[in-house]
């Protein structure tokens, strides 16, 4: 494996480092590419790092999101119904890199777009628009092959979901060729679904460290700052996805549109999520 | 198409479960390690003469197999050229071959130590096994069908409960199959400790489609000692109908190395293959990942899914199992599209003709039979599954021709 740190490795790395440097964890904020529509979507992804986002997680939209709860299933329909698709995602990534040179972004989601797109162009697409890495849930190592190693050659992160079913046999192979960061999904489960309890993140931290230097990113069950707050101090990052896409939902009109408070609704949960975040270790 | 034929049709798939180029793992990582134990005690129970033995004991006397390989003999001489034989599952116990596969799982289930037991259904043949296995061997059972199914399906639904199965309506996506499977894996990757998986078709992820093939394997197995007795030859043809492909698999496996034996898939054309408004993935769809493996897909050039349409829920579904896939790429078998309007022709005429009600799946590939039997001659004989009964389609058949009940 190239161990060559190039472009999208380097932003994350940096963004890491000045994490560090700062004494705090990060949040990762997730969205889906657009929802509730193409435009709207672009105006929320452009106000997250200014609401706190520290890392920013982009879904791009599939009809069988097997691993996702019904708050980012529906994400995924608004944003289908609304016309999107992936070339349209790569295109709001462009848009957004065009100002923002620092904050990371991460596409997530299901492997048949990409592969259906073209492995080899999708990376080289991907790349172009300013896309610093990939977590594709439904390839596990097993598959990699298929698009780890390629990403990783073209000198993309792939961010590997480690789950409570990761134990020590299991661990060393997923860490294997991932990089950027390691994200702990801390339930079993589908996103947005209940959430760990202090202890077991704690328990789950020390065996991740064991196998890994990787920052590590703690999802799954987030919904408010206080959450958010205790996983940062354990984590080095925390990550919020179905209770920023319910704010969404819930700030839609009765056909579904966005309204002109979409955009202020979601960015002032994730200045409450920053919030609990940053100070989480003072 | 491979430059040369494999030695044997037989041996696939490779350790990684791959098909050729398809086949595969591609599910979360929550339930990488469940497949992989599953693997493994599927492995442990294949080298364990008492698992055979236990599964032989139940085929026999809770199923009731072997069932007869019966000549359709008015069928035959109406279409007046091949000999058409039917592999009877419509007479297994629950009505269908689904019964078999689900025989296997659970006492898999069993060796592994699971205590509760999921699974998804499109006609509800498979709800309806699974929930009888569920309640022969104590295990508590929760079916996920899609709600628009639930409603062509009602006598199922009532059924499954009958035999104490929780039946959740799905409504997400496109409320059928190929979404009560998405909700399924949802609820297994919330309940990993606990939960085995009861897939019902030869698809999903590695071990999946080796496993319910194995299990289904007996209805090829089976017809082809039966029609050695019968004929004391091979047959020219074989024929049953594909949705995921789990009772055509059954059938075709045991014969796929015999090189004079003709293999053909019947798949549900809906309204037409040029309609768009079918489930004919093979005929009309092309490689992708879903649920867990590679395979011929209905989708759209974004990759996003489409939506199958067939009057036969059981067909009702935008893939199709990976060795099917593999199977047609090679060549090794052919793969025809069979319209609503031509499996309920054929679902009267089998009616009729043999005073044998056949489920709209398997109605299916009788109306291939109806297309190809009069062009063969009378010395070639075709073996067909009637892969179930029909009683659960009254509704739906009787809509179609405008009969109100």
């Amino acid at each position: 494996m190239s161990d060559a740190i190039i472009g999208g490795q380097d932003r994350i790395a940096k963004r890491f480092a000045k994490l560090k440097e700062e004494g705090r964890a990060g949040l990762v904020t997730f969205i889906t590419a657009g929802d509730p529509d193409p435009e709207t979507s672009f105006e929320i992804l452009k106000q997250l790092p200014d609401a706190g986002a520290d890392i920013i997680e982009l879904g791009m939209p599939f009809t069988d999101p097997m691993a996702d709860g019904p708050a980012i299933q529906e994400a995924s329909i608004r944003a289908l119904d609304a016309g999107m698709h992936m070339r349209k995602t790569l295109s709001i990534v462009r848009g957004f890199r065009d100002e923002d040179h620092e904050t990371p972004i991460i596409l997530m989601g299901y492997y048949n777009p990409i592969y259906i797109y073209g492995v080899a162009e999708f990376l080289e697409d991907a790349r172009n628009a300013g896309v610093d890495g990939l977590i594709v849930v439904d390839l596990p190592p097993e598959e990699d092959p298929e698009l780890c190693i390629p990403t990783v050659e073209k000198g993309l992160s792939f961010i590997r979901l480690t789950t409570p079913t990761s134990d020590d046999k299991r661990l060393p192979k997923l860490v294997q060729n991932t990089s950027g960061f390691v994200y702990y999904v801390s339930v079993a489960g589908v996103t947005g679904a209940g959430s760990a309890s202090n202890d077991q993140i704690i328990e789950a931290m020390g065996r991740l460290r064991r196998h890994t230097d990787l920052p590590i990113a703690v999802g799954f069950g987030i919904k408010t700052a206080e959450q958010a707050a205790d996983v940062a101090k354990q984590a080095d990052a925390a990550v919020v996805g179905s209770a920023i896409v319910s704010k969404i939902a819930e700030s839609l009109d009765e056909n579904g549109k966005a309204t002109d408070k979409t955009a202020s609704m979601v960015t002032g949960l994730v200045s409450e999520l920053a919030n609990g975040v940053r100070n989480a270790r003072k | 198409m491979t430059s040369s034929a494999p030695n044997s049709f037989r041996a696939l798939p490779d350790p990684d479960g791959h098909f050729g180029n398809f086949g595969g793992r591609f599910v979360a990582e929550t339930l990488m390690p469940l497949i992989l134990d599953l693997e493994q005690a599927y492995k442990d129970a294949k080298a364990d003469p008492a698992f055979k033995k236990e599964m032989d004991y139940y085929l026999r006397h809770y199923v009731g197999r072997e069932n007869p390989l019966y000549f359709a003999e008015r069928l035959s001489d109406h279409l007046g050229g091949a000999k058409i034989y039917f592999k009877r599952e419509d007479l297994n116990h629950t009505g269908a071959h689904k019964i078999n596969n689900c025989i296997g799982q659970i006492l898999l289930a069993k060796r592994m130590g699971k205590t509760r037991i999921i699974a998804e259904t499109g006609a509800g043949q498979h709800g309806v096994a699974t929930a009888t296995v569920c309640a022969r061997f104590g295990l508590p059972c929760t079916v996920y069908m899609g709600s628009k199914d639930i409603e062509r399906q009602s006598p199922n639904v009532f059924r499954m409960k009958l035999l104490g199965a929780e039946v959740k309506p799905v409504v997400s996506g496109s409320n059928s199959l190929k979404d009560a499977m998405n909700e399924a894996l949802r609820d297994w990757v919330t309940n990993v400790e606990d939960t085995f998986y009861i897939i019902g078709t030869a698809a999903g992820p590695h071990p999946y489609p080796e496993l319910v093939r194995d299990f289904q394997s007996v209805i090829g197995n089976e017809a082809r000692e039966q029609i050695m007795e019968a004929e004391g030859r091979l047959p020219d043809q074989v024929v049953a109908a594909v949705g995921g492909g789990s009772n055509a698999i059954g059938l075709f496996h045991p014969f796929l190395d015999d090189k004079g034996v003709e293999v053909v898939g019947v798949e549900a054309a809906g309204h037409g293959v040029h309609t768009g408004n079918h489930a004919a993935s093979l005929s009309a769809g092309r490689p992708g990942v879903l649920h867990g493996n590679r395979t011929y897909l209905l989708m759209d050039d974004d990759g996003q899914i489409k939506e199958a349409d067939s009057i036969s829920a059981g067909l009702d579904y935008p893939g199709i199992g990976p060795e099917h896939s593999w199977l047609k790429d090679i060549g090794r078998a052919r793969y025809e599209p069979i319209t609503d309007k031509e499996a309920l022709e054929a679902f009267k005429l089998c009616s009729e003709l043999e005073g044998i009600i056949p489920a709209l799946e398997c109605s299916h590939a009788i109306a291939q039979i109806m297309k190809e039997a009069p062009k063969m001659g009378k010395d070639k004989i075709i073996v067909m599954c009637l892969s179930g009964r029909g009683d659960k389609d009254i509704f739906t058949v009787a809509e179609a021709l405008g009969v109100e009940l």
